[in-house]
Order: structure tokens, then C-alpha cells, then sequence
């Protein structure tokens, strides 16, 4: 009974959520999936991005962008998006949940 | 693996006298009736099974998507080098179609596809035809073995394997390996680009190296490039050999191997008659077969042009082409067919409602090579569209490693990870 109230709830809110849905953002989001996984849920060994503070990803993105941050691989990525972007992907990525 | 034929709807026979026409459709039934918008996907590499995931997933399962493949699981070309190396198995890089069925709702027809109708908007398979709205031709690379004398499918499957699709004919190579005396020597020939994974035959080299190092160390590796130089990450790969593999890898430029003889086992360049205990002879390469079926070939006569907003051809309205069949100034590569996936299914998903799709697509390319069990280096680009050039252009910033290492030896297996998880899970 509680697992189906859950499951009740889960669906009234994401419904209005998924027709919300900035596709924009959602494509951005989308080119971090190979490594982060889908819709950031990472599988393994990279930043889980789901459910990340839309704050602490702009600003880590922006520090791999001027260099701030060393990274082997995030540098050369950040630097290809624009900052606006960046804001796109970090709203998307924080209205993810984390973990299925 | 017995799951996976499970995974594949059961399409009854229509008849043994039909199937003995196949090309011909009045007599072929409609498989699957069209009932609500449908999205027709011919192949499942990493295009195909990305585009068939995220087309259910956007369109919240309002698309019905019909996904066509004749193998039954999914072989992944990424990391097929290290088991030629001996650190990974088959079975790692082997992996099951059944998510896609299961969690997403696509549904999968393990088949061959016989022929394409373009205008009436149907595909063929031997059993009866499908009807489709748009058009999905995610067909990979064919190799152009009439281009190697004394090459063929037959040749390369028994004898010399090329083992650049990933499945039997890599365990083939890596059996052949095995076999070679200590002291034997393993050829490798590289067509001219554009081929499928630029830096793949550099990392093979590796491979291989990795493995006669350990295992066979008086043995060698003779490198024919048909192309003036190293194509991708030029200094890493350098570097990489003359630390990891001194005096075992020789290179040679300007090398197009244009015969073969399976019985003496040597190659034929324009300078010279190589022999060499293993064979690795990759052909020159062009889109897939199912490109030619949906008239979409119209770029020499090897590739496909597209529209980079929403891959649709340029040759055929509602039918798309995505992955290594492409022609662009892209990176033919894993990461790059399961991005443009997911720019065509957006699109896909605009254009069936009447909407315009994103005019200003980004997409990004990771490319790990893997120089031993457990180094990696990588190139990685981020590439925008550009209204004017009508072209994806390289944005600012992208580059290669600083140097092989073991930290990017564990990226490299995170990747592979994830993007197999984001194509197939």
C-alpha cells in the first residue's frame, strides 16, 4: 500500500515536470551521457551529475573552463560550451533524481 | 545470451513461396501493422540502439519504435583492441539488447534488411515488409575488399581477419595471436581515411605489442600505413611505443597494401612483397549496405551527406543516416554515432509533432586508447553547428592528453562503462 502511494505520488509529479521539460537543456545534458550516464546517473567511476547543486556544477564547470581546476579530460570539454550553456546543463542535471 | 533471442519478437513465417521472393512486396505481408507514429531503425551499434532509447524515452513511449539488427547481442568496437591484448575477454565487450525491449519498449526484429523503399516508406526483411514514417539508417561501415587483391569476406573470415567490426573475426586475430611462434611477425595494414575510429589501428599496434611483449618478446610488429602519417594523437602514440614497446613496432607511411596471398602469407604494397606470420589487413571502407538500399549514398560513392540539424539525408526526405556512414568533418567513432543519435532522435521527435528541431546542435567526442593493460591517453573535441559552412565545426578548447597514464587507463574503462549503459541500460 505504501509502495503504491509512492508510486501514485512519483507519477503526479513528475507528469507536469516532464511537460516542462527545456529540451535544450535536456540535448545539452545529453552530450555528458556517454561518460556520466543517462541523465547523469554515472554507472561508474565519474561524477554522478543527477540531482547536483545547480551552483557547485556552474562553478566547477567554469574553474575546468579557465584552468582553474586541472582535469586530464573536463578542460578541453568545458572550454566547448558556452556559459549560458553551462547554466542549462546545471538546471537540468539538478531537477534529475539521484538514483533510480 | 539465450535471453537475447527471447529479446527478439518472433516474426512468423508468411509463407515459404513469399520468402522465396523477398524483393518482391506485394506478396510479402506487413509485419507489425502501422497503427500510431513509427520510427523504423535499421541497425543497432552504437547509433542505432542510442537513437531507438532516447526516440522511447523523449517522446515519453508515444513513438512506436521498431529496431532492426541482425546480430543477436551488441559487440562493442571500443575496447575490442584489449582483447586482442589479452586484458579484456569476448564476453566483456559482448552485451545484451534485451533493456532496450524490456525497460524502453522498442521492439527489436532480429533480421537482415532486403530493401528500402524510400518514397512508399517501407523496409523490406525476408519475412514481410514494415512500414515506417521516418527512417532511421544507422548501418556502420562495409569493407571494400575488391580493393585488396585476393581478399574477400570468405578470406578475411577464415584467414586474414580485418577485425574491424568487433565479433568472430577479432577472436580469429587474437587465436592467430596465440598460435605465433616467438620471433614471428604480425602485419598490420591501414587503409586511407576516412576509416572508421581514426586512432583505433595505432591503439591495436599497442595491443598487440602488449601482449608479443609479455608473452612472444622477440616477435615484432610491422605497421603498413597507406596514410602519409599517423592519422590521430600522433606524439602520444609515439611516445607510447618507444617507452612501452622499444624496437618492436616499425611504421611505414605511404604503405597501401593492394594484394594479398592467404597461402604465402604475404602482402603487396607498391614497393614491396612483405611477408609475416599473422595477417591484419583492413580494407578501405565506405557506409553500409543499408545505406545504398535507402538511395542515400551520395557522396563518392562511399558515404552519406546530411542535414547536421536532424540527419536526415540529403538525398532522401524522412529517411536520417547517423554514425560511421556519415560524411563530415566528424570523428568516426562510438561516442560520436551515440551523440548524433541523440540529436536525430530530438529532432525526430520535433519534426513528427510539427515543430522546428533545435537549430543549433552540440555534440562532443571522448576517444580513449588503451597503450597497455592499464594506460590510456585520449582526444576530446566538442563540435557546434555551423549555419554558414552547413557543417559541425570543432569548437575552442579540444586537444589530446598531456601524456599516457594510468589514471586515464581508469577513465577509459568508465567510459566504456557508461557509454554502454547510455546506449543499451
Amino acid at each position: 500500500m505504501k509502495a503504491c502511494a509512492a508510486v501514485l505520488f512519483t507519477i503526479f509529479i513528475t507528469f507536469p515536470a516532464a511537460a516542462e521539460v527545456d529540451k535544450r537543456a535536456r540535448s545539452l545534458a545529453a552530450t555528458c551521457a556517454a561518460c556520466h550516464g543517462t541523465d547523469g546517473k554515472s554507472v561508474g567511476g565519474t561524477a554522478v551529475l543527477a540531482g547536483v547543486d545547480q551552483a557547485l556544477f556552474i562553478r566547477q564547470m567554469l574553474a575546468f573552463k579557465s584552468g582553474q581546476r586541472k582535469a586530464t579530460v573536463m578542460h578541453q570539454h568545458a572550454k566547448g560550451y558556452t556559459d549560458a550553456e553551462i547554466e542549462k546543463m546545471a538546471a537540468y542535471f539538478s531537477a534529475q533524481q539521484r538514483g533510480e | 545470451m539465450t535471453c537475447d533471442r527471447r529479446a527478439f519478437l518472433k516474426i512468423a513465417a508468411g509463407g515459404t513461396l513469399l520468402t522465396a521472393f523477398p524483393n518482391i512486396a506485394f506478396a510479402a505481408p506487413e509485419l507489425l501493422k502501422k497503427k500510431g507514429p513509427r520510427v523504423v531503425i535499421v541497425g543497432a551499434g552504437f547509433g542505432g540502439a542510442t537513437c531507438a532509447k532516447y526516440l522511447r524515452l523523449w517522446s515519453d513511449k508515444k513513438i512506436e519504435v521498431i529496431l532492426v539488427e541482425r546480430s543477436p547481442t551488441f559487440i562493442s568496437c571500443p575496447m575490442s583492441n584489449t582483447v586482442l591484448g589479452g586484458s579484456r575477454s569476448m564476453q566483456d565487450i559482448t552485451h545484451s539488447y534485451q533493456a532496450l525491449g524490456k525497460k524502453y519498449g522498442a521492439k527489436l526484429i532480429r533480421g537482415e534488411v532486403l530493401a528500402i523503399d524510400p518514397i512508399k516508406h517501407t523496409v523490406n526483411l525476408a519475412k514481410g515488409y514494415l512500414k515506417y514514417d521516418r527512417l532511421v539508417v544507422a548501418p556502420g561501415i562495409d569493407l571494400l575488399y575488391d580493393q585488396v587483391e585476393g581478399l574477400s569476406q570468405k578470406i578475411a573470415d577464415e584467414q586474414i581477419p580485418h577485425a574491424w567490426k568487433a565479433g568472430p573475426q577479432t577472436a580469429l586475430l587474437r587465436k592467430q595471436l596465440e598460435a605465433m611462434a616467438d620471433g614471428g611477425v604480425y602485419l598490420l595494414s591501414i587503409p586511407k581515411a576516412p576509416y572508421r575510429c581514426p586512432p583505433g589501428p595505432y591503439e591495436r599496434a599497442c595491443q598487440v605489442a602488449f601482449y608479443l611483449k609479455n608473452h612472444k618478446p622477440k616477435s615484432k610488429v610491422l605497421i603498413l600505413d597507406a596514410n602519409p602519417d599517423i592519422t590521430s594523437k600522433k606524439g602520444l602514440f609515439l611516445s607510447a611505443w618507444n617507452t612501452l614497446y622499444p624496437g618492436m613496432i616499425e611504421y611505414r607511411p605511404n604503405a597501401t597494401v593492394t594484394a594479398v596471398n592467404a597461402a604465402t602469407r604475404s602482402a603487396k604494397t607498391e614497393f614491396e612483397d612483405v611477408k609475416a606470420d599473422v595477417l591484419n589487413i583492413v580494407p578501405p571502407m565506405r557506409a553500409g549496405k543499408a545505406a545504398d538500399l535507402a538511395g542515400a549514398v551520395n557522396v563518392d560513392q562511399r558515404w552519406c551527406a546530411v542535414d547536421f540539424r536532424t540527419y536526415e539525408s540529403k538525398a532522401q526526405p524522412h529517411v536520417h543516416i547517423i554514425g560511421d556512414a556519415v560524411a563530415a568533418g566528424l570523428p568516426k567513432s562510438g561516442h560520436m554515432a551515440t551523440a548524433q543519435a541523440k540529436v536525430t532522435a530530438a529532432a525526430i521527435i520535433e519534426l513528427m509533432n510539427g515543430r522546428q528541431p533545435d537549430p543549433d546542435p552540440v555534440v562532443n567526442n571522448t576517444c580513449y586508447s588503451m597503450v597497455s593493460d592499464k594506460e590510456a591517453m585520449h582526444v576530446a573535441n566538442v563540435f557546434r553547428f555551423n549555419a554558414e559552412q552547413q557543417n559541425m565545426v570543432a569548437a575552442e578548447g579540444g586537444g589530446v592528453s598531456e601524456k599516457f597514464s594510468e589514471e586515464e587507463g581508469s577513465y577509459a574503462k568508465y567510459w566504456a562503462k557508461n557509454i554502454w549503459s547510455d546506449a543499451l541500460r
